[in-house]
């Protein structure tokens, strides 16, 4: 039998017997060396590699934290709101749990959005890393629906309205929407029976799809390799004495070490916000949410939690055409969707921005521009810059914010629709034979 | 252990087995699929609370507004003046549609009033783009807040779309149709309005 072939487990003094018990009846060796001491990653990581491992330890920080909130918590519509008081005044800490869980969900996003941003900037959608992006971006999907049904939860007017909000989104879909709507809430408005089942959905369902969607994304990211900021493939330079990477050190220490560092700075960070400013001045948790669920008053401004606003402002910015506001839901879901084309779209040369030419550089200037922007034109109402002047031609009367966010939305679409396009076109440096710094 | 003798294998035989249990399996993961599926849909208890609820309207002052609830949904009812009603036909050129073309009313409610009596405006509080509740802003012009040319309606606060007095919705809105007339008729001598009921037969 190969187990009893094994060779015994060294260096581990005391321990080397129960380990070497464990390995012949469980791959705990080949596990560790796959993935962790002998797992070659490029030696010229930077600042960007820093929030794959962090988004992990959000994860990790929300799962526990929201474990302990559900022991105190009432998935009832009568109850809901004030449990989450409850935990916030006589739960003893609860108030810090519950911090931690909604500062989470916000850091959740910053790590993610950055993780997303190097993958755009050094190209590590690129072939052969199509599914490893593919996984991320179903990831983030998940994120999305896992923070909408849990801002459902606390049942204030900000969680009642914007899943109204967003439910009625699916209603504009032609034919089933209204149908749909109606299955998703199991009532003719958002009610007892939508609060209960988003409970189940946030707390149990999306939680294990992301868990293994979490690990499908590491397991692929380990068998074709970490990208690095050259955009190079350093399997292609192996040292003919070891057979491994020449420009490759072992995960485990080196990024073990250099991740810790990082976990060590983000959690002073993550405390800081937890302490100090966990609503963020209405950014994390908003001040209408302090208000318990109105069914009969919208409150006089409502906008999603920060890190949906962008596609928020894309969808106030489309105009209804034939009757139907389903084209500003079609924009916005495909300004989400669209990420999954990025490996095919592309036809650059090279992957890096180091060596990218001026078109691509310009292209996602404007995505990064139009993100910010419409993000913050989302948490705002539309009439925040005021309106052109009556009498204009086209725009006379309209909001200033509705053309800005209109014309944001055609850059950020440019930067995925354009780009096979501009990257076939476009004035490439030629890419190092070796990884650099 | 031999290894399988492949000469004996009837491969045929096999793919259509293959083909015959898979198929069998789908339609019972359908089969399994359906009653998780149908739990989602309004319990006989929600359905319950959708029954037609019955207001009095005798009290409502001129101008003034009230919010009553049907199956969860707010509909107002609305007192509205003359002056009010005199506005509704002139408001027409800036409608998207302003002979309410679109079934957003029950067949029995026509006219620019979109009302059983054009004094009383009943009407669902249900924006129709995404569905926030707009707020009554029945002061003319700058008073308003909406801007000089402003003629009185509803202001939508989540995404801006403006209604008349009538629920019709302003061109330029990103709402794409007029509010919705609930099903409703009178009962008690004009003193009760009864929401979620069409009129009774021959009424």
């Amino acid at each position: 039998m190969a187990s009893a072939e094994k060779t015994p487990v060294t260096g581990a003094g005391p321990f080397n017997g129960i380990l070497t018990w464990i390995d012949q009846r469980f791959p705990l060796v080949s596990l560790w060396k796959e993935h962790a001491a002998e797992y070659y990653a490029p030696k010229n990581f930077n600042f960007w590699y820093y929030f794959g491992s962090l988004a992990a330890l959000v994860l990790v920080i929300q799962i526990v934290s929201g474990i302990f909130l559900t022991m105190s918590y009432k998935p009832d519509a009568r109850e809901a709101f004030a449990s989450v008081e409850y935990i916030m005044r006589d739960v003893p800490g609860g108030w810090l749990i519950r911090y931690i869980h909604s500062t989470g969900a916000s850091f959740f996003f910053i790590t993610v959005y950055l993780h997303m941003a190097r993958g755009l900037i050094y190209g590590s959608y690129r072939r052969p890393r199509e599914l490893l992006w593919i996984f991320g971006v179903v990831i983030y999907l998940a994120l999305m629906a896992e923070a909408f049904f849990g801002y459902l939860l606390p049942w204030g007017q900000m969680s009642y309205w914007g899943a109204q909000v967003i439910i009625n989104l699916f209603g504009a879909i032609p034919f089933i929407g209204e149908p749909l709507a109606i299955w998703i809430r199991g009532d003719y408005n958002v009610s007892d029976a939508t609060l209960n089942r988003f409970f189940a959905l946030h707390v149990a369902a999306l939680p294990l799809v992301i868990i293994g969607l979490v690990a499908a994304h590491i397991m692929a990211l380990h068998e074709v390799g970490s990208n690095n900021p050259d955009g190079i493939e350093i399997k292609n330079n192996l040292d003919p004495r070891t057979g491994t990477p020449v420009d490759g050190i072992p995960f485990h220490p080196y990024y073990t070490v250099k991740d810790t560092m990082g976990v060590a700075v983000f959690l002073i960070v993550f405390a800081a916000v937890v302490f100090f400013a966990p609503e963020m001045g209405g950014y994390f948790l908003e001040a209408n949410n302090f208000i318990p669920a109105d069914p009969l008053k919208t409150p006089l401004h409502i906008a999603p939690v920060w890190y949906f606003t962008p596609y928020y402002a894309m969808l106030r910015a489309v105009p209804p055409l034939f009757g139907s506001q389903f084209p500003g839901v079609a924009v916005m879901g495909a300004a989400v969707l669209i990420f999954f084309a990025l490996p095919w779209l592309d036809r650059g040369r090279v992957k890096s921005i180091r060596y990218r030419g001026p078109r691509w550089k310009i292209a996602f200037a404007g995505l990064v521009v139009s993100f910010l922007v419409l993000g913050y034109l989302g948490v705002e109402p539309t009439t925040v810059w005021g309106a052109f002047p009556a009498g204009m031609p086209l725009v006379g009367g309209d909001y200033i914010a509705t053309w800005v966010a209109r014309l944001l939305t055609i850059v950020y679409f440019y930067f995925f629709l354009g780009m096979p396009w501009y990257t076939a076109r476009d004035k490439e440096r030629p890419e190092p034979p070796r990884v650099t710094w | 252990m031999t290894a399988i003798v492949t000469d004996q294998v009837d491969e045929k035989r096999r793919r259509m087995l293959l083909v015959a249990t898979s198929v069998a399996g789908a339609a019972a993961g359908v089969g399994i699929a359906a009653p998780f599926v149908a739990s989602w849909f309004p319990s006989a208890r929600a359905l319950a609370a959708g029954a037609p609820v019955e207001f009095d309207v005798s009290k409502i002052e001129p101008g003034q507004q009230i919010t009553v609830e049907w199956r969860g949904k707010p509909v107002w009812i609305l007192h509205r003046t003359k002056e009010m009603l005199d506005r509704l036909p002139g408001n027409a050129p800036l409608l998207s549609d302003p002979d309410c073309k679109e079934p957003q009313q029950p067949k029995y409610i026509k006219g620019v009033d979109r009302s059983l009596k054009p004094e009383l405006l009943v009407c669902e509080g249900v924006c129709t783009h995404l569905g926030c509740t707009p707020n009554l802003k029945k002061e003319i012009g700058a008073a308003s807040d909406m801007g000089p040319s402003w003629p009185g309606g509803y202001y939508c606060p989540c995404h801006g779309s403006r209604f008349d007095l009538s629920g019709r919705v302003f061109a330029g809105s990103p709402a794409p149709k007029n509010l919705v007339i609930p099903p409703y008729h009178y009962a008690s001598g004009d003193k009760v309005v009864v929401v979620g009921e069409d009129p009774p037969k021959g009424a």
